[in-house]
């Protein structure tokens, strides 16, 4: 399965980034059809693609869009989560380089469907490049008169915590204080950002629809499943010959992504492992590759599409050691809030260290597993059930990779 | 965060407290900075919303966010002290001593852990003389080891400064290291 490739058709000219390259290649034509349609058609339009959310979460855009209170008379904004920073995640920065004007089209059209004047962009701390591209892309647009007459966008920089990844932590953060995520409801459709109706959506998710707009939410649907339209892009990394990022229909496998895209295992060329979409969600064994890679495919599979974010382990990788890091990494970012994550997380590192070197107890396994499992769904947000995923998956599916390093185990 | 609403703008903080920090008469932005400030507090509906953007400033015009630097900060929003540092120390872009003239920020997350991210921080401790979290005696390096910085196709990664260094092997860390002044 190859297929066009939409969001990434671009990626290969040098001047991708600039207004120029975009209006050649047809950019803004779907923003002037958009211009002329009613702000419930383009919700229907979307909802009808079956556009599901690429952050994380895969909730339908179109849906979402359509919880902003009808008739409400204040502000309404949209607010881009480009705070990416999944583990194994990297697809946003480089739409964010090498086509953010396809963002700024998205977000000109989905500001129309939702009737708000001011957009806030989230670019996490780190991507210095890809926030220069994208704010000159803004000034381009400014330039162009397509922006500042009746829709504005503000870029603001977040400061560093992956927590602000999750959409009412990136509220509070937006707002001036520290990330921490709030209780829903109200959701932030009702009550967001400033107290606002706020819509939330992730940066590939926008960069989909003045597609959707041009070609129509038939074209789009008939690309993915029955539940989820059109392609979406893989961030391939791990221990595989061609690492990078993949557009594909959202149907494809996770056998075809790793073989027939990203060149096969590496390391001793034998499969052990995979993390399907970003680390949060559960691993999935050699023999666990036959699976459909949209939301309910993976879901169905137990595990999630999450990110897309695909890292791969050979059978030469320790899957202890593997877990090790990945906690190390949930209990650096848990914000605190929440008691059973902010403890779980720092004790669960502390035990899988003590795992990998050799010093582990012969209880570990089944008190990392119960502490998991009785924490899970307990928390204001989704993260601790993000860590979760992989503490009770790579326990429960190489437990005895585990137990060899248990003395008296 | 109105339980610190209106709270006063001074701090009951002992002179220890200050000890090793900058000096404050030098923490004070310019006109022309205060202009930048009031121009990005009126993008928000709350000014406050303007906070990390104006800690980044701060930042870089102070070299590091010092308690001085906090309680100036939270007397240009109406804030407390307390909630402008609550902010600073939640989140790692913030520097709350002062960092090297250069940041060298490896990743250690799986994908770059897989490509051999631990021997390329052991290599670099080796080099600089420095654990992570510590910067070099002549103030040359500050070295981190961070979470994924999501440039995983490319991994082992870092960023220096500003930018992102792809695919590290040790003789190419060795010539960046090389190339900070």
């Amino acid at each position: 399965m190859t297929g066009e490739t939409i969001l990434m058709r671009n990626f290969e000219r040098s001047d991708s980034h600039t207004l120029r390259a975009y209006v050649e290649t047809g950019g803004y034509q779907a923003w002037a059809k958009a211009q002329a349609m009613e702000p419930a058609a383009i919700v229907e339009e979307v909802k009808a693609a079956n556009l599901r959310g690429l952050g994380g979460a895969g909730f339908p855009t179109g849906t979402k869009w359509s919880f902003i209170p009808k008739n409400h008379a204040g502000p309404v904004y949209l607010v881009i989560n480009a705070d990416e920073g999944e583990p194994g995640t990297f697809k946003d920065r480089y739409l964010l380089e090498r086509d953010p004007h396809a963002l700024v089209e998205g977000m000109l059209i989905a500001a129309r469907a939702i009737r708000s004047a001011t957009a806030y962009v989230y670019i996490r701390g780190e991507y210095v490049e890809p926030w220069r591209r994208f704010s000159a892309a803004v000034a381009e647009a400014y330039a162009a008169q397509h922006l500042g007459r009746g829709f504005d966008i503000v870029v603001h920089r977040g400061a560093g915590a992956y927590i602000c990844g999750e959409e009412t932590g990136l509220i509070s953060s937006l707002e001036g204080k520290k990330g921490w995520p709030k209780l829903k409801p109200p959701f932030p459709a009702i009550k967001g950002a400033f107290g606002a109706p706020t819509i939330v959506n992730n940066v590939e998710t926008i960069c989909h629809v003045p597609h959707i707009i041009t070609r129509g939410a038939a074209w789009f649907a008939a690309l993915g499943t029955k539940t989820q339209g059109g392609t979406r892009m893989y961030s391939v990394s791990g221990r595989v010959a061609r690492p990078g990022v993949y557009e594909a229909p959202v149907g494809i496998t996770l056998r075809q992504l790793i073989y027939e895209r990203a060149g096969g295992v590496t390391g001793n060329g034998r499969l052990k492992a995979v993390v399907p979409g970003g680390s949060s969600a559960a691993i999935l064994t050699a023999d666990e590759i036959d699976v459909t890679m949209d939301v309910d495919g993976l879901k169905n599979a137990g595990t999630m599409a999450g990110s897309a974010g695909v890292i791969v382990m050979d059978e030469t990788v320790s899957i202890p050691e593997a877990l090790m890091v990945v906690a190390r990494f949930y209990a650096h970012e848990s914000c605190g809030q929440c008691t059973p994550c902010r403890e779980s997380t720092g004790w669960i590192y502390k035990m899988t260290c003590r795992i990998v070197e050799g010093r582990g107890r012969k209880d570990d396994l089944d008190t990392i597993l119960d502490v998991a499992k009785r924490g899970a769904g307990t928390t204001i947000c989704a993260f601790y059930d993000g860590a979760v995923g992989p503490y009770i998956s790579y326990i429960e599916k190489f437990r005895g990779e585990f137990e060899a390093l248990i003395p008296h185990a | 965060m109105s339980e610190t609403d209106g709270a006063p703008s001074t701090s009951n903080r002992t002179p220890a407290a200050h000890a090793g920090l900058s000096d404050p008469a030098t923490a004070v932005f310019s006109e022309a900075q205060l202009t930048e400030v009031r121009r990005l507090q009126s993008l928000y509906p709350d000014p406050r919303g303007a906070l990390l953007p104006v800690l980044y400033m701060a930042q870089e015009s102070f070299g590091w966010i010092s308690l001085e630097v906090e309680e100036y900060v939270a007397g240009l929003f109406s804030l407390s002290p307390a909630h402008v540092h609550e902010v600073v120390t939640f989140y790692t872009l913030y520097f709350r001593e002062r960092p090297g003239r250069h940041v060298v920020s490896v990743c250690h997350n799986l994908s770059c852990h897989l490509a051999g991210a631990p021997g390329i921080i052991a290599h670099l401790k080796q080099r600089l003389g420095v654990d992570p979290g510590e910067t070099t005696e002549d103030g040359r390096v500050t070295l981190l080891s961070v979470e994924c910085l999501c440039a995983c196709e490319a991994a082992p990664m870092m960023q220096v400064d500003d930018r992102y260094e792809l695919n590290l092997t040790t003789p190419k860390v060795d010539r960046i290291l090389e190339g900070l002044a």
